[in-house]
């Protein structure tokens, strides 16, 4: 299990090349290196902010975050024949088009490390602790989770999909 | 003793990070335990609504009905928004 997943919290940028070629290294057979990196949005796009006024702030449960993203790999590695996950998480302040999460799943074959990426994030989102703010100029409001994220999420549980 | 988390908007309304509470001789359950939080005050009542606010007990996500015996971790927090 250890050696095959990495998970990183931090506040740090990450390297999508460095860790790309991290995970090519940690897997024994790779025919499929899925990459996805999530971005800060624009949310004031259009309603009178610059984004140098934008910023997000992430928030999380130092240690129940860490084995949050564990277990939702272990549940990845149970269902796909994967051979390496990497997760990155960045929490504190971040501007748009900031770098905030990094997912890598390396398999034999594409559809595996396709749909564990789309599975890691789907939990992601609403199985580990992190909490967003967003603040433009004098006004700071906490992100909603959205329903969208919760349907996004069960339709890992419904048999006959994925 | 237990120790208490408030995180996000939860710790926002509270005005309160962090705490260490003994658990009421009567509780043994984090609804019990939400029920003695909630006779602090108004903003406290927060903690009552199970569609505002998520629970873990020692890091793992619980319910209202998870038993507590008096040295757990317990957390309050809003639903997540990572990724």
């Amino acid at each position: 299990m250890q050696q095959h997943t990495r998970i990183t919290v931090q506040t740090d940028d990450f390297d999508l090349a460095a860790e790309y070629d991290s995970a090519r290294q940690h897997s024994a057979n790779p025919g499929a290196i899925v990459c996805f990196s999530g971005l800060v949005r624009d949310i004031a796009h259009g309603g009178g902010q610059t984004p140098e006024q934008q910023t997000l702030t992430l928030e999380h449960y130092p240690g129940m975050t860490e084995q949050a993203l564990l277990r939702i790999a272990e549940q990845a590695l149970e269902r796909w024949p994967l051979q390496f996950i990497r997760v990155i998480h960045r929490v504190g302040t971040l501007a748009p088009a900031d770098q905030i999460v990094l997912v890598i799943t390396t398999s034999a074959h594409r559809s595996a490390a396709f749909e564990a990426a789309e599975f890691i994030m789907d939990y992601l989102k609403t199985s580990a602790p992190f909490w967003k703010k967003q603040i433009a100029g004098s006004h700071s409001e906490w992100v909603a989770s959205r329903e969208s994220d919760y349907r996004a999420t069960e339709r890992w549980t419904k048999s006959g999909q994925a | 003793m237990l120790t208490i988390q408030y995180f996000a908007s939860v710790r926002e309304a509270l005005g309160k990070a962090s705490e260490q509470i003994h658990l009421p001789d009567h509780a043994s359950t984090v609804a019990d335990l939400t029920e003695h939080l909630a006779t602090r005050g108004d903003a406290w009542q927060l903690l009552l609504n199970s569609s505002q606010v998520l629970i873990a007990v020692n890091q793992s996500v619980a319910d209202r009905s998870t038993r507590l015996l008096g040295s757990e971790e317990v957390a309050f927090f809003p639903p997540m928004t990572g990724g």
